[in-house]
């Protein structure tokens, strides 16, 4: 059974439960280190998988790579044919090898020109589509990734993923491959120009080789470290960099500014730290390499000028040496450069392989079923729990099994008090989990059947959270149903009363919710939710706590939505107030995960139960 | 409509009209001058270093021209002996300058991060209602990364660079002054095509880090929103959103890539032309006998060493751009001036004569406010407040939603200023204060509960002083009924907040409640203290608050009935003003507003 921790990798973690603090382990695990375990080899299989549907592009970047190192590196060839046999032809008067030095130099330079500027578009193309791929990647999956996924994985993290991960992806894509082809190709076209100039002196400089790559081996393992260190310091600040951008008033309200700056310091700290370590390792490397190539080039330009010296070898091969040995030796930083980048990009792709490895919890089916037609033309549906039962791998049963009817056209009140259970007996029949057995059915589909625009079109869920999107108030509204006109969304506002103070805001349904005057109460924003919730038009509408900033006109205006617009519709509603009750068919009262009251509101108010001394002790409230 | 839906608008933009990279960059200086030692000697070095690269085709030349031609093996082996002491020299030079930077570079962007943190905090809370929080951590990330970038690099190589080309000209020019000027011929064409494409590089650079600041607000707020998205099964929505976002960040980077590879076409063409020219020209000297070989051999290496210090110009100077813009979108937020505590006219009161009767408690004197940002025709939220909560008083505040109620408590621990009239705490007026002051007398519990990514213990004591105690803490905790924090995995010293267990609404809301009153503060400012919380639980708060309040002065916004109750009287927040102040039972039977707010009751309305 797909529990909501099946995304959990290991088996030995202790992750915290969802939802809410009752039972539950407490972290110490890969979500808290940041280190969600992918499966081996997946950061090359993520980039293998995000450069094959680029392969023509990449073939004709790497071709056009590959034509212009060779125009580049035709240079040093012409200096030593002008100086061996275009100076002595033109001493005897013969212009054609001299000739034919200038036009093919000039060939060189324009081709070398024009392929450089083809190649760095057709490089940014390529990099610019993997990174918008891997971009959409990261952000599809975690939007499909479930709720209790997200309540694990913090925001910071998820943000930290899509930003600086991704973009040091980039820089690895924009500069270090090309640092890799040009160091790899200039590598072998060298090598081969200098064996084929002089086999002795070719030798020399391909045996150099030797140390360097022992250089570069070093230098990736260690630095491999220090960058996987640096990507889990930067994701800690801004995890803390964010909670406290969003928490700002709480935060001014009791003087933390003091705190949060040592705090924030700490893991500033700790990220210069690292920072500098990966600065000081690339220092090593560099030094390492230009002592290798430096000693080469004295060597190889000792044994030549000896040779020249005594004649064995002619002048302008060796000067044709000497200008590739200075080229050879001059892309190792850029070598180095690569590997920092591509360290540093490593890194982060282990940590976007971690997270794209998650599988949801609450998987969308492969093959949907359609939900029947609604029955005796009422638009709510019937619900079934049957034999659900619901608990967190770790242990804590929250909801032992019950089995639940709610017949089409219900409201149901569900009260009990904190940590019963109710928010999941809600969640379980908006599918924001899945239960650990038995079925939720909706007219005798199973949830986990539906597709997610058929499930939404048959179950809604408010939530308290009434968090507005950037972007307008009717766009807030909108996307309860995206293809709904303005008159619609107005209709949906008016009928819970949030067309007045929408009317009254400097541009209307067309304010900007972040901009200039588009400030809106907490109370506001609830009313937007259900204007969204009304306009979705489900089957089913679930409301969590979804009026506890409304006052009481507001909390009337739902009722009076829900009786009228909403009529016909099957409705749970929790809620702490019982106002709520008023309008209620029946009442679940639940404690401890299981249903211990049901009934009429009249017949459990009249009675001794546990409901009717709620009531009372509201209705006392209300004195 | 439905793709549109969810998409970002700009949240900030600047306009990039003509502003000198130069002068932008030079604002970095306070940050770079503790450094400023290190990062000198480390551009002398690179100097140093760039030039020990520039002898060594001058020791090829004497190779060439002496001892090769003499046929001498001993001056051979010297000239080898020259080229690996210089070799070396290069080597450790080069390391030497990575070896001064790295710490104190790192420490650099670090102080900068810090700093835009430190400001941060401290801007009126009015700026972080204006700003996406993803356009800020874009600031505090990918710009500073790039500043940090910059100064490891483009800054120490256009200097290093540009010393590198003007002695290897001198050198090149000194060897043979036509095939010099044959090489420097390309200069001012690559030069003009920079300088052309300097500005419109900096354009699209400053479109693509907002394009990405952008990007970065969806993703947070997909994440924050997460229950809706899912709740309304909208994820492919927000997903075609982003993607089109991320769409056209592609564009902008491709007419970036566009404009770089212009000048990278450029850069690659002219000077190889130019050393083609030198070739040629120099073949047919050396074939006339006026040119040694030697010369010509170390003229065209020193041309080909100056091949990576001009090649280098376009990308350093595209980095600098880079930087520039990135300077710029770290000082906007630099800019803004922080909250500061006005030390001069005001500071008088603060030593006024003691409270008397009149004068003592909480009192709202002809307040107005607006919001800073408001279009001037707008009205203000509010126009005319005055009232007066005596010491021990706890009055509650009821108005219809949106009618200013956490506006109001906002202006008391001063996160909004008022526009007019003034607050005074016991005859003193809050702007008379510090802030830091102020906020410790009035303890403030929000309507929505943030808790921090630390253990539920220290969240509540936030609220307290420095001395406050473990027992303080069970005392705040049983008066918001939170003694569930004591059957937590690790008891009050649980992880709480984005990094810790999550807690349910009631939960945090409990909470927040006992951070506010843990400190027996002086002032208490309740925002619908206990909207999240069931009927019993709310009885056995109430119950409990009363105590607290009982020698506290308090403002409670209140939207129902039971919360009303745990106030002495109750102020009617109508229309930007106080329309009218009673206790409960008054205002029921006399304002018909209040009775409908409270009952819910259309008739009592009309």
């Amino acid at each position: 059974m797909t529990a909501p921790t099946a995304s959990t990798p290991t088996a030995d973690d202790e992750h915290r439960a969802p939802g809410t603090a009752d039972g539950g382990g407490d972290g110490g695990d890969a979500f808290d280190r940041d280190l969600l375990p992918a499966p081996p080899g997946a950061t090359a299989a993520l980039l293998r998988s995000l450069l094959s549907p680029l392969k023509a592009g990449t073939a004709v970047t790497t071709l056009l790579l590959l034509l212009q190192q060779a125009a580049v590196q035709v240079g040093p060839l012409l200096v030593a044919y002008a100086i061996d046999t275009a100076v002595p032809a033109f001493r005897d008067h013969r212009h054609g090898p001299l000739i034919a030095v200038a036009v093919g130099y000039l060939l060189c330079a324009l081709l070398s020109g024009v392929l450089q500027f083809a190649f760095i578009e057709s490089s940014a193309r390529v990099s610019q589509d993997v990174l918008l791929d891997l971009r959409g990647r990261i952000f599809r999956h975690a939007q499909a990734l479930s709720i209790d996924f997200h309540e694990r994985y913090t925001s910071g993290r998820l943000i930290s993923r899509s930003t600086t991960d991704v973009e040091s992806l980039r820089e690895l894509l924009e500069e270090g491959l090309q640092e890799l082809v040009t160091v790899v190709l200039s590598f072998v076209y060298i090598s081969a120009l200098l064996l084929w100039l002089d086999l002795g002196l070719g030798a020399v400089a391909v045996a150099s080789f030797a140390p360097l790559y022992l250089l570069v081996r070093v230098y990736r393992r260690r630095a491999g470290r220090v960058y996987r260190a640096r990507s889990t310091a930067i994701a800690a600040v801004i995890v803390k960099f964010v909670e406290t951008m969003n928490g700002i008033r709480p935060v001014r309200a009791f003087r933390r500014e003091a705190a949060n700056d040592a705090e924030f310091a700490v893991l500033n700290r700790r990220h210069a730290h690292t920072n500098g370590d990966a600065l000081l390792e690339m220092a090593r490397y560099v030094v390492g390499s230009r002592l290798v190539a430096n000693t080469a080039v004295a060597g190889i330009v000792l044994w030549g000028a000896y040779r020249v010296a005594s004649g064995s070898l002619e002048l302008g091969v060796l000067a044709a040496a000497v200008l590739y040995l200075r080229r050879l030796y001059d892309p190792i930083d850029r070598l180095g450069m690569f590997l920092n980048s591509y360290q540093s990009a490593a890194a982060s792709l282990e940590k976007i392989a971690g997270l794209l490895a998650q599988t949801p919890s609450v998987p969308e089916p492969a093959a949907s079923r359609e939900l029947p037609p609604a029955r005796g033309g009422l638009p709510g549906r019937e619900v079934v729990f049957d034999g659900v039962r619901f608990g967190y791998r770790t242990g804590g049963e929250v909801l032992p099994p019950f089995d639940l009817t709610l017949p089409a056209g219900q409201t149901v009140a569900v009260v009990g008090s904190t940590g019963a259970g109710k928010s999941t007996l809600a969640k379980l029949l908006a599918r924001f989990y899945d239960p650990s057995e038995g079925r939720v059915l909706l007219d005798g589909v199973d949830l986990r059947e539906l597709s997610v625009a058929e499930l939404r079109r048959g179950v809604v869920m408010v939530t308290q959270e009434a968090f507005l999107f950037s972007g307008t108030v009717a766009d807030n509204i909108a996307i309860g149903r995206p293809d709904a006109g303005r008159a619609e969304i107005e209709q949906a506002a008016k009928a819970i009363g949030a067309h007045e103070f929408i009317s009254a805001l400097p541009d209307g349904y067309d304010t900007d919710v972040r901009k200039r005057g588009g400030r809106i109460s907490a109370g506001q924003r609830q009313l937007v939710s259900f204007a969204r919730a009304l306009l979705a038009d489900p089957a089913v509408l679930v409301l969590d706590e979804a009026t506890s900033a409304l006052d009481v006109p507001g909390e009337r205006a739902v009722q009076r939505a829900m009786s009228t617009v909403l009529r016909g519709r099957t409705a749970v509603v929790i809620a702490h107030r019982l106002s709520t009750v008023e309008i209620a068919d029946r009442v679940l009262v639940m404690e401890r995960g299981r249903i211990v009251e049901d009934g009429r509101p009249g017949e459990l108010i009249g009675g001794s139960g546990r409901f009717a001394n709620l009531h009372r002790a509201w209705r006392d409230s209300l004195a | 409509m439905p793709v549109r839906t969810l998409a970002v608008m700009p949240t900030t933009r600047a306009t990039t009209e003509d502003r000198s990279a130069v002068r932008t960059l030079l604002r970095l200086w306070p940050y770079v001058r503790p450094v400023r030692a290190r990062m000198c000697t480390a551009a002398l070095v690179a100097i140093v270093a760039s030039c020990t690269g520039l002898v060594i085709p001058l020791v090829l030349k004497w190779m060439v021209d002496g001892p090769v031609a003499d046929r001498d093996p001993s001056g051979v082996w010297l000239g080898a002996l020259y080229l690996l002491a210089l070799g070396v020299a290069e080597a450790v030079l080069f390391g030497i300058r990575r070896w001064l930077v790295a710490r104190p570079l790192s420490q650099v962007e670090a102080e900068m991060r810090a700093a835009l943190y430190r400001r941060l905090q401290r801007l009126p809370v009015a700026f972080h209602d204006r700003w996406a929080s993803g356009q800020l951590l874009s600031r505090a990330t990918t710009d500073l990364m790039l500043l940090r970038q910059f100064l490891a690099f483009p800054l120490t190589f256009l200097l290093v660079n540009g010393v590198t080309i003007v002695i290897g000209v001198a050198i090149m020019l000194v060897q043979d002054w036509v095939l010099g000027l044959v090489i420097l011929a390309p200069a001012i064409p690559v030069m003009w095509t920079c300088a052309v494409f300097e500005r419109r590089y900096a354009q699209v650079t400053r479109r693509a880090q907002d394009q990405v600041g952008d990007l970065t607000t969806v993703v947070e707020e997909s994440v924050l929103g997460i229950r809706i998205v899912k709740g309304f099964g909208r994820h492919r929505s927000q997903v075609r959103a982003f993607h089109e976002l991320a769409a056209v960040l592609r564009g902008t980077e491709l007419r970036k890539a566009r404009l770089l590879a212009v000048i990278w076409g450029v850069i690659v063409a002219l000077p190889e032309l130019a050393i083609g020219a030198a070739l040629v020209l120099g073949s047919v000297r050396v074939a006339d006998g006026g040119l040694s070989a030697g010369t010509l051999v170390a003229f065209l290496s020193t041309a080909l060493a100056l091949r990576w210090p001009v090649d280098s110009i376009g990308f350093l100077l595209a980095m600098s751009q880079e930087a520039a813009t990135a300077t710029e979108r770290y000082f906007e937020v630099m800019d803004e001036a922080p909250e500061t505590d006005t030390d001069g006219a005001a500071a008088g009161a603060a030593d006024g004569p003691p409270p008397t009767a009149a004068r003592a408690g909480l009192r709202f004197e002809g307040v107005r406010f607006r919001y800073p940002d408001a279009p001037p025709d707008a009205p203000p939220v509010l126009a005319h407040i005055d009232l007066h909560i005596h010491p021990g008083e706890s009055m509650a505040l009821v108005g219809a939603t949106g009618s200013g109620k956490t506006t109001l408590t906002a202006l008391v621990p001063r996160l909004h200023e008022v526009t007019a009239g003034r607050i005074t705490l016991d005859g003193v007026d809050i702007t008379a204060v510090p802030r830091e002051e102020l906020r410790a007398k009035v303890a403030v519990a929000f309507e929505e509960p943030t808790l921090f990514s630390a253990g539920v213990g220290e969240n509540v004591l936030m609220g307290a002083g420095d001395g406050a105690t473990a027992a303080d803490l069970d005392r705040a905790l049983a008066v918001a009924q939170a003694d569930f924090v004591h059957t937590l995995p690790q008891g009050t010293g649980t992880r709480v907040g984005e990094q810790g267990l999550s807690l349910s609404g009631g939960q945090r809301q409990r909470l927040a409640l006992a951070r506010a009153v843990v400190g027996r503060p002086r002032f208490l400012v309740l925002d619908d203290p206990l909207s999240a919380l069931d009927v019993h639980t709310e009885a056995a708060v109430e119950a409990a608050l009363r105590q607290v309040l009982a020698d506290t002065t308090a403002l409670i916004v209140a939207h129902r009935p039971s919360t009303v109750l745990l106030a002495d009287r109750v102020a009617l927040l109508s229309g930007g003003r106080i329309a009218a102040v009673g206790t409960h039972q008054e205002l029921l039977r006399t304002n018909p507003e209040y009775a409908y707010l409270m009952s819910g009751d259309e008739e009592d309305h009309r």
